[in-house]
């Protein structure tokens, strides 16, 4: 194998996890990572060869999905979630079995750049400095948007929406 | 309080991501103890965070898929530029023969003016189209032809109806082909036929026709790859002979067709 794929392909499973994170969708999101390792493959020596391979792949696939957003935004939404059957809930005893399902259509409800900090945080383990390099804004930023990120979903956990058969709406915690 | 500056946002979610410093740990630690709201929220940050992290981890356990290995990526862009430096290959293929039949339809337009114009275009057609249709049914194995010879006779009226002229199916049994048959096929200026023949070992010789009006032209010369050929225009007819053969082989062929289609040979073109 060659240097630069061991270097990269370490880190695979992560890009896949916060690109599915992202957009709730296999394919979809298996064809962002695609085309982000496409482009690493493709510019490999073009990077900085100090900087770790782990947050220019995280920054080389947030950037892909925000311009792929912008394009979709432009088409109107996708929210394949809400097509879904949804699962039926336990009723009651909610607040310490969210199903993984519920989760999802929590950090689904979030703003996307919330979302983005939540997993690259919360998740991928990045810090909170190298979070603001991949998403390109301050730590401040990054700090503020992790708990804004943070106090809606425990409203959401508190209002007892996380097993709701309704999707996950923000008109109800506002 | 131990730790210096007072708990802060920041502090509590640094707790929950365990990226603060162990004194600040400590800090923090103390503070919940003494908070038992704070205490409240930092439990459900970590329970969110700890629900997503799950949630997620079916995603990262997945095998990855062969498309998104490092070497597909590497072979699929490979792929990519021999395919692009192949499409600019063929690009400058083509350029190069629309120079050559610009030369020489040049020469032919010094030696008899606007007739050969209009015709050198119309038989470049034939060539080209003759050329790709050989290239598809020759290598038929299955369908090589859609009336095969054991119907000749019907094989050459209909054929004759559909381009509107009485046909004449050549014999090349002299020149070692003996007919398969033939189909009608669409050409750009209408219908066209087909009739194939075979060597017996295989190798496949096609005579491509399609109506044509107009005066006689001499025999031109084309060739792509290890297929060769003549085209010519006589007696109503536009005609080409493919083969996988030498020029020698084919001119002889050429000659046989044009003899058995109408009168004397045309002198050879250059």
């Amino acid at each position: 194998m060659s240097e630069m794929a061991a270097l990269i392909e370490p880190h695979i499973p992560a890009l896949r996890r916060y690109a599915f994170a992202l957009i709730r969708e296999d394919a979809s999101a298996d064809d962002l990572v695609q085309d982000c390792l496409e482009r690493a493959v493709s510019r490999w020596h073009l990077r900085r060869n100090d900087g770790d391979v782990r947050s220019w792949l995280f920054t080389i696939l947030h950037n892909l999905f925000v311009s792929q957003r912008r394009q979709t935004l432009r088409r109107g939404p996708h929210r394949p979630l809400e097509d879904v059957d949804h699962e039926t809930g336990v009723p009651g005893a909610q607040e310490h079995a969210i199903t993984h399902r519920d989760m999802l259509r929590a950090l689904a409800s979030l703003p996307e750049e919330q979302q983005s900090v939540l997993v690259l945080i919360g998740v991928e383990d990045l810090s909170y400095t190298e979070a603001a390099r991949v998403v390109g804004v301050p730590v401040g930023t990054i700090m503020s948007r992790l708990s804004r990120a943070r106090d809606r979903l425990r409203g959401l956990m508190n209002g007892g929406l996380m097993n709701s058969e309704e999707p996950v709406t923000l008109r109800r915690i506002k | 309080m131990k730790g210096g500056m007072p708990i802060g946002d920041d502090d509590l979610h640094g707790y929950v991501d365990k990226c603060l410093s162990p004194e600040r740990m400590a800090a923090v630690e103390a503070y919940i103890a003494a908070h038992p709201d704070a205490a409240v929220r930092i439990r459900q940050y970590q329970e969110q965070r700890q629900a997503l992290r799950s949630a997620l981890q079916l995603k990262y356990d997945e095998p990855v898929p062969v498309r998104l290995r490092v070497a597909s990526i590497q072979t699929e862009q490979r792929r990519w530029w021999r395919q692009t430096l192949g499409r600019v290959a063929v690009s400058g293929l083509w350029l190069l023969i629309g120079a050559a039949g610009g030369w020489f339809a040049n020469e032919g337009l010094a030696a008899r003016p606007s007739a050969r114009v209009a015709s050198a275009t119309v038989e470049d057609g034939i060539a080209r189209e003759a050329l790709v249709a050989h290239r598809v049914f020759a290598a038929e194995v299955r369908h090589p032809v859609e009336v095969d010879v054991s119907q000749e006779k019907h094989l050459i009226e209909w054929l004759s109806k559909r381009l509107g002229r009485p046909l004449h199916v050549p014999n090349l049994s002299a020149q070692g082909y003996q007919l398969m048959g033939g189909r009608l096929l669409p050409a750009s200026a209408g219908p066209a036929a087909q009739l194939m023949y075979d060597d017996g070992t295989g190798r496949r010789l096609t005579v491509y026709l399609t109506a044509e009006d107009g005066g006689e032209t001499s025999f031109r010369y084309v060739r792509d790859g290890e297929l060769g050929g003549f085209h010519w225009r006589d007696a109503g007819f536009s005609y080409a002979v493919l083969a996988q053969a030498d020029r020698r082989e084919l001119l002889a062929t050429a000659e046989a067709i044009y003899r058995q289609t109408a009168g004397p040979a045309p002198v050879p073109a250059r």
